[in-house]
């Protein structure tokens, strides 16, 4: 025993460290189960946040998975593939292939990744942005609340698709270029949540304690406000991820999309419009059913939560 | 404050937002890398033509000179001349604009109409299997992605059915933006007409009954004969006219909205060729946004369905539907009225993507197809005329809202 504790080389507290690690880990992990387990007793909204996260986390899953899932190389063209073009589902092609004969199976499995990374980053830049300048501007009030104010409302009232299509035409293509996109779109929404947030907690008796105590504004601001606005900003998080994944899909099919070698719902969405013309399903049917999905799986997260958090309507 | 001073702060409010929306697209559009000159050229004009035409754009000068001589423009109501084609923006927009007019009026119509249907059915019947699938309806509604509904639609109806043409408003191989009309053929035959007409008949023959019910008439036999003689007058003196006005075949544009357009040249048969251009992007568009008003409408039903004066209607011995659509709708309808303003935004952007997937040859499509020549002066103009319309509707909306809610006014 003695022995062992007294042999605490570099590689063995890495070990322990690491063992520890996964044990926490899995701890968390299993805790999250079952809090999602859970979630069948607490009734409609319950169910509609357990279906959402089981699809958008199928969908994660199976975007992680799909390099080593996929039957053929889904960016692979004419020269090095030699399959028939625009098939029809069958047993080889179990989805059809498109316009350059690639597989569709293999690109609906792979194309989750670009939606997935646009509208993650694009949440994250509108957390990044819309959070502390609404915090700030609604605390200190006054002048700066007022601007911000009009700014964000100017820009609420206005129709996002067509500032997101500017935006993304101008910037080039590229994920972070259309996740700013997306996000100079959203950020009112974070905005105008935490302004009203904010309004209402500024003037609650717990608030108003610490401010007699003597607590500083960025105490208060960090440690009073920010933890109770919190859940809403989640709320409008999640719905804002399946808004992001629409706008995307949006802007790919305007044309503004991420890329041509790369795999892409909204790409082949696009491309599947030119081959309307002749009756070719299968080629949009799927990818569409995809974008719809995970766009449902956030929406229904979203609306569950925002019920679980704020149970108004529960009798 | 009374109504006229609260329109008055309401409208000196849109002044600043549009101004500053204005500036911040008339920095971004420079801002961001792209040349409209090198594009106007494809990249293949010396550097001294390229300097003149820079110069005849006026694009040499500061930016703030460029940025007041816009505005100044613009309050002129000059929305200055494209740098693609030299020719005016305004002229090119208000030539667009009735077709993204007509789309959003029309899919407008369908989104409110099926969501405050389906909203009030789903709230009375709150936890059963047709409310299950009603807000199931909607949030997939909500979820799906409008040019895929659109492109599915076009795959079934138009492409493997052929009920609507597949290019719709005009033709692939016209000028979309010249407005040049596919209603300028002749219409058919005479039996078309007749069978179009038939319909006509058919609305007068259910007008007709709709008098004779307020005047308790029984259907059989009095009512239905009655009726009939308005059924075949309507039929047969429409046809003639219909086929009358056919044969002069061009359709003459006064608003713009074809289907305006067509009934005051009182055609039928270009009526419905209208419509049926209109049917699908308008059902589209409609049905994706349909899932919000259900949404909202489904919430605010359940709230107001419990309310006591509810109730106490229902005691007095009030009909199901008067009380629902009466006293719980009516006390219901004030939010879903400030999200009809909301979501006239979200309507327009969806009306690109929708003129897009249909070759609808509004605003949208005249916004996208500039965007790659960068045309400086064509995106500010859409973009302007973009948040013009929905601060305008939003002022309606508003106003309208204070009107029926005083306690807005305060």
């Amino acid at each position: 025993m003695r022995k062992l504790e007294t042999k605490r080389t570099f590689l063995t507290s890495f070990l322990s460290g690491l063992t520890s690690f996964t044990k926490r880990v899995r701890g968390v992990f299993a805790n999250f189960l079952r809090n999602l387990a859970s979630l069948r007793k607490r009734g409609s909204a319950g169910w509609m946040t357990l279906i959402g996260s089981v699809i958008v986390s199928s969908i994660v899953i199976m975007t992680l998975i799909s390099p080593w899932v996929a039957p053929s190389d889904p960016t692979a063209a004419p020269p090095v593939i030699d399959n028939p073009l625009r098939a029809p589902p069958s047993w080889d092609f179990p989805m059809g292939t498109n316009k350059l004969g690639q597989d569709m199976l293999s690109r609906v499995l792979c194309g989750g990744a670009v939606m997935l990374q646009v509208a993650v980053l694009s949440v994250f830049f509108c957390f990044l942005i819309g959070v502390p300048i609404g915090l700030f501007a609604s605390y200190t009030g006054g002048m700066l609340d007022k601007v911000c104010s009009l700014v964000m409302d100017s820009f609420y009232a206005f129709p996002g698709l067509v500032l997101a299509i500017a935006i993304a035409a101008m910037m080039g293509r590229g994920v972070v270029n259309m996740a700013l996109a997306i996000a100079v779109v959203y950020i009112p929404s974070y905005f105008r949540v935490v302004r009203s947030q904010v309004l209402t907690i500024k003037e609650l008796p717990y608030t108003e304690a610490a401010q007699a105590a003597g607590a500083k504004g960025r105490t208060i601001l960090l440690r009073y406000i920010l933890p109770n606005v919190v859940p809403s900003i989640v709320v409008v998080a999640t719905v804002n991820f399946a808004d992001a994944i629409l706008t995307a899909a949006g802007l790919t099919f305007i044309g503004l999309g991420v890329g041509i070698d790369v795999p892409d719902w909204g790409w082949d969405l696009t491309k599947g419009f030119e081959l309307l013309p002749s009756g070719a399903w299968w080629v949009i049917t799927f990818p569409g059913i995809m974008i719809i999905l995970l766009a449902l799986g956030f929406t229904l997260i979203g609306e569950g939560l925002s019920e679980l958090l704020n149970p108004r309507l529960e009798q | 404050m009374g109504l006229r001073s609260y329109i008055i702060a309401r409208v000196l409010l849109t002044i600043p937002m549009m101004l500053l929306l204005l500036s911040i697209v008339f920095v971004v559009v420079r801002v961001l890398p792209g040349d409209p000159v090198a594009l106007h050229f494809e990249r293949r004009a010396s550097e001294e033509a390229m300097e003149t035409m820079r110069q005849r754009l006026g694009l040499d000068k500061p930016l703030y000179v460029q940025y007041f001589e816009y505005l100044g423009g613009l309050l002129k109501g000059d929305f200055g001349k494209s740098m693609q084609d030299y020719s005016p923006i305004g002229q090119q927009i208000s030539s667009a604009f009735p077709a993204t007019l007509e789309l959003a009026i029309f899919s407008m119509l369908i989104a409110i109409t099926t969501g405050i249907l389906l909203g009030v059915r789903a709230s009375r019947s709150y936890n059963s299997l047709q409310d299950h699938s009603i807000r199931a309806f909607g949030t997939i509604a909500y979820a799906i992605p409008v040019f895929f509904l659109g492109m599915i639609f076009q795959l079934i109806f138009a492409v493997e059915l052929g009920w609507f043409p597949t290019g719709l408003r005009t033709r692939p191989t016209m000028e979309p933006y010249g407005l040049t009309l596919y209603l300028n053929e002749p219409a058919g035959g005479f039996v078309t007409v007749l069978l179009w007409s038939f319909l006509v008949g058919l609305i007068c023959w259910a007008l007709c009954f709709v008098v004779l019910k307020r005047r308790r008439v029984k259907f059989w036999p009095r009512g239905f004969l009655l009726s009939l003689p308005a059924f075949l007058a309507g039929w047969i003196v429409w046809t003639f006219a219909a086929w009358h006005f056919t044969s002069v075949g061009v359709l003459h544009i006064s608003t713009g909205l074809f289907t305006i357009d067509s009934l005051l040249e009182g055609n039928i048969v270009k009526f419905v060729e209208a419509l049926k251009g209109l049917c699908l992007p308008s059902l589209t568009l409609g049905i994706v946004l349909s899932g919000v008003f259900i949404r909202l409408t489904r919430s605010n039903m359940l709230e107001t369905l419990r309310v006591d004066y509810v109730t106490a209607a229902r005691a007095r011995g009030l009909k199901e539907t008067a009380v629902v659509y009466g006293y719980a709708l009516r006390n219901a309808f004030l939010p879903i009225l400030t999200m009809m303003g909301l979501q006239f935004a979200t309507l327009l952007g969806g009306a690109i993507l929708t003129e897009t997937t249909f070759s609808w040859p509004g605003l949208g499509r005249y916004l996208v197809s500039r965007i790659n020549f960068r045309d400086y002066t064509a995106i500010q103009g859409a973009i302007i005329y973009f948040g013009l319309i929905v601060a305008l509707v939003n002022l309606v909306v508003d106003i309208f809202y204070a009107y029926l809610d005083p306690r807005i006014r305060l």
